[in-house]
């Protein structure tokens, strides 16, 4: 077997397990945390015998273990389960917010990460004159505002001021056509580029750094090369690897991190829709959207490992 | 002058001139932005309502987890959906009154312990069938059975039986009570085809509009019911949207993305109030924000300690710091004047001086614990510091813990004897007392234990004679006034607001916000 694939045969199976753990703390955590599913749907209009009577239906009489094995027996089967709150399917609900997650993660990425990349080429280019610490000046401002705060900025000058875009994401459809879908979502996906841009800039920028004191890129430049070309050509594809697991990481992040995103822009991706079910203690969902969740960040990470390895063949070979 | 103002008055409902050109205008006739802004509200009255056109509306408290089914409607956004495609028997009117809906005309017994229900002739649900008499019981019933989950299955209680009869419903009581009608117009209770039983949650029902779109705490669309027995509702198609962010509501407000919105945060609503289109609505209502002692726990057991915290906390300073002026002052009962037998008491004022002495006569020193979090009312920890820093003047401690906001009405509220918490207040006395305040009521959260109340309480149910009942009332404040385990500093205004791409807004409406949420039925799109 070539190593490639006893390699990745390794990653998944550490995933899977990964994910099996995860899933334990995620149901122990729900356990633990103060009132339950019952007490959170009626609220302050519970009344004993309306608990009584919702925790029986619901079948939170059962023990723990005997529960968290039904889910794991039911998950195996590829069945999530029923929302306890709700009575809706959990598969069904959680695939279309998982698509609008998708969705605003996708276009933030395609606009962050070659953004990124360029400026981090640019800052090289640039190293140490006004270009360099312009970009990163702007660029460590929005990495150190909340995002949140960057959200209402740019909502209150760019929607409510100026009326550029919208200034919440509410008139977004699953349905609409893709150019009214893009309105809907600019703020948001500008934040989230505003957010992820400055760490990949960032580490592009120092890992060319690292690979241009090489000697080979002097040779490159005796050559006669512009300073351009030789960042792009020569130091650029060698110092891959280190950017892909930032990209990677940035990625992961734009799908599992939008939360507050979401919540501040009223978009109905899964952030949302994990903190209204959290806060009702429904169990079912939570495994749901954290098994969804830690499946996307183990999974960009497996694949920055094997895209660096390729990228490098030393490490194809270890010692 | 007033002629030339009534013109351009006219072309602004026609939508021929902006508003802010109207005031532009009405400022060069010599009049303030405030007094044309009056008028212009008239003349947009006097205009009458136009039908048709969508009303947008953004609200909080909606979440994924909702449900349609009106049993276990919870929040401000389930009750809108509900008042959307759903129907009460009876309904509160602006006055705070009782009137007909699926229910056109109700009587009782003399003595006040069998009400019957006259239904309203030509009312269907919106899949075509006729209301009958036992669907309206299926209803009721539904909420009161022992496998009920329903949030009304408390005030349902007192109910004996409820019995089809004809085109009446005939309700039967253990004893008298004669607000009863008040208990019908309870949010949970609306009116299913065959009682909702089989499909709790079908949103079929008798209301002015039909749910075309549901999207559980995002977004819910619905259309005018063309088959609705009776006036109400004048845009063609209502659209709600689910807004829990404060700033993201008023936002979408002030860009026009919506066309009202409830929960107007207090600290920014001045600043909102500026905006030339926007129009902040400011409804004083029986909601109230709380420190709840427990009677019967040590140190509130003794009434001299519960009088030292009442004397303790500065209410003015309060209003006009936790509410930045937006309500009113409490006096340690939880009725105000929104209530309909409402009899004043002497207000009570910060004293630090009594607050000492009360103190000292129960010998109690040392600090008292008050526990508190972010959402047992909006600015409740800053209310704390602030009961915290009146009672330090009266050389007297009180200590601050900060619960999680997870948990905290199962944990602590009507668990720990000292915390801060809110009440939405109810429609009549009788319901308020009973909930909250009765020896036996579930959620007694101050564990009041007082034999003449409960007997005042259940005598005043019982009592059809308006003036004997108020002194009942009367009598029952100040029992809980001075000796109840409740310090209530402030009454909470509603605060909601629209733009002027709708009007209509009645002031003052009895009820829940957004004039009892119905706001986006009664007013409408401008030109």
């Amino acid at each position: 077997m070539s190593p490639i694939v006893t390699l990745l045969a390794q990653r998944i199976s550490l995933g899977l397990l990964l994910l099996f753990l995860v899933s334990i703390l995620i149901f122990v955590g729900t356990i633990i945390l103060p009132g339950d599913v019952a007490q959170s749907i009626l609220g302050q209009s519970a009344t004993p015998e309306a608990l009584a009577n919702l925790r029986r239906d619901l079948g939170l009489n059962d023990p723990p273990l005997t529960r968290y094995i039904d889910w794991a027996t039911g998950v195996l089967h590829g069945d999530l389960g029923t929302a306890l709150t709700s009575g809706q399917d959990i598969a069904e609900s959680l695939g279309s917010r998982f698509r609008n997650t998708l969705f605003l993660a996708f276009w933030a990425a395609i606009i962050a990460v070659p953004l990124a990349v360029f400026l981090g080429l640019l800052a090289v280019r640039y190293r140490d004159r006004w270009p360099d610490k312009l970009i990163s000046a702007v660029t460590l401002a929005s990495i150190s505002l909340p995002e949140f705060l960057i959200g209402y900025l740019l909502m209150f000058f760019l929607g409510v001021k100026l009326r550029l875009f919208p200034s919440t994401a509410i008139g977004y459809r699953a349905d609409a056509d893709v150019f009214t879908r893009l309105e809907a979502i600019a703020l948001p996906v500008a934040v989230l580029t505003l957010v992820v841009l400055a760490h990949m800039m960032r580490m592009t920028r120092a890992a060319i750094l690292n690979v241009m004191q090489s000697a080979y890129i002097e040779t490159a430049e005796l050559k006669g090369l512009t300073t351009f070309r030789v960042i792009w050509k020569h130091a650029f594809p060698n110092s891959i690897a280190p950017i892909v697991n930032v990209v990677m990481l940035n990625l992961a992040y734009l799908v599992v991190g939008v939360v507050v995103v979401e919540v501040v822009f009223v978009y109905p991706g899964m952030g949302q829709y994990l903190v209204d079910h959290v806060s009702k203690r429904d169990v079912p969902v939570v495994q749901a959207c954290g098994l969804i969740f830690a499946a996307v960040y183990i999974g960009l990470n497996m694949l920055a490992d094997v895209i660096s390895i390729l990228a490098n063949p030393r490490l194809r070979h270890p010692k | 002058m007033k002629n030339q103002l009534s013109y351009y008055a006219g072309r602004v409902t026609a939508g021929l001139m902006s508003r802010r050109e109207f005031l532009g205008r009405a400022a060069a006739l010599g009049l303030t932005a405030a007094a044309a802004n009056t008028f212009l509200a008239q003349a947009v009255r006097a205009e009458g309502p136009k039908k048709g056109g969508t009303i947008r509306m953004g609200l909080q408290g909606g979440a994924t987890t909702d449900s349609l089914d009106p049993a276990l409607a919870a929040n401000q956004v389930s009750l809108m959906v509900n008042r959307l495609w759903g129907e009460s028997l009876v309904e509160l009117s602006d006055d705070g009154g009782i009137e007909g809906k699926v229910a056109e005309s109700f009587e009782s017994s003399a003595d006040a312990t069998e009400w019957t229900f006259k239904l309203r002739s030509g009312v269907t649900f919106s899949n075509g069938k006729d209301v009958t008499a036992e669907d309206v019981a299926a209803s009721l019933m539904r909420h009161s059975g022992e496998d009920t989950k329903s949030g009304a299955l408390g005030i349902m209680r007192t109910i004996r039986d409820v019995r089809a009869e004809g085109d009446t419903v005939v309700i039967g009581l253990d004893s008298p009570s004669a607000d009863l009608p008040y208990l019908m117009a309870d949010y949970h209770l609306i009116i299913q085809p065959g009682g909702g039983v089989d499909d709790p949650a079908a949103g079929i029902g008798t209301g002015p509009y039909i749910l075309k779109e549901v999207d559980m705490g995002v977004r819910f669309v619905a259309e005018k019911n063309p088959n609705y027995w009776g006036d109400l509702g004048n845009a063609e198609t209502l659209e709600l949207i689910v807004i829990n962010d404060n700033t993201a509501r008023v936002a979408a407000l002030q860009s026009g993305q919506v066309d009202m919105i409830d929960r107007l945060p207090p600290r920014t609503a001045g600043l909102v109030a500026r905006a030339p289109n926007i129009n902040v609505h400011q409804t004083s209502g029986p909601g109230h924000y709380v420190f709840i002692a427990h009677c019967n726990t040590a140190p509130f057991d003794n009434n001299d300690v519960r009088l030292a915290l009442k004397y303790g906390i500065n209410r003015e300073e309060m209003v006009e710091k936790i509410l930045f002026g937006y309500g009113s002052v409490g006096n340690d009962t939880p009725i105000n004047a929104s209530y309909p037998f409402y009899t004043e008491l002497e207000q009570r004022t910060f004293d630090p001086d009594k607050a000492k002495f009360h103190m000292d006569k129960a010998g109690v020193d040392g600090a008292i614990l008050l526990r508190t979090s972010e959402n047992s009312f909006p600015g409740a920890p800053d209310a704390a510091a602030l009961f915290q820093q009146s009672m330090a003047t009266a050389g007297l401690q009180l200590d601050i813990k900060r619960e999680p906001n997870d948990g905290y009405w199962s944990e602590v509220w009507n668990a720990q004897p000292f915390c801060t918490s809110y009440w939405g207040g109810r429609p009549t006395q009788d319901q308020m007392y009973t909930t909250a305040y009765l020896s036996t009521a579930d959620w007694n959260d101050t564990r009041f234990n007082n034999e003449q109340f409960d007997q005042l309480l259940l005598a005043a149910r019982g009592e059809l004679d308006e003036a004997k009942r108020t002194q009942m009332y009367a009598d029952m404040g100040k029992i809980l006034h001075d000796e109840g385990g409740l310090i209530c500093p402030m009454f909470n205004d509603f605060l909601d607001a629209s733009s002027d791409r709708v009007a209509g807004w009645k002031e003052g409406v009895a009820g829940y916000a957004l004039m009892n949420s119905y706001a986006p039925h009664r007013m409408w799109v401008v030109g």
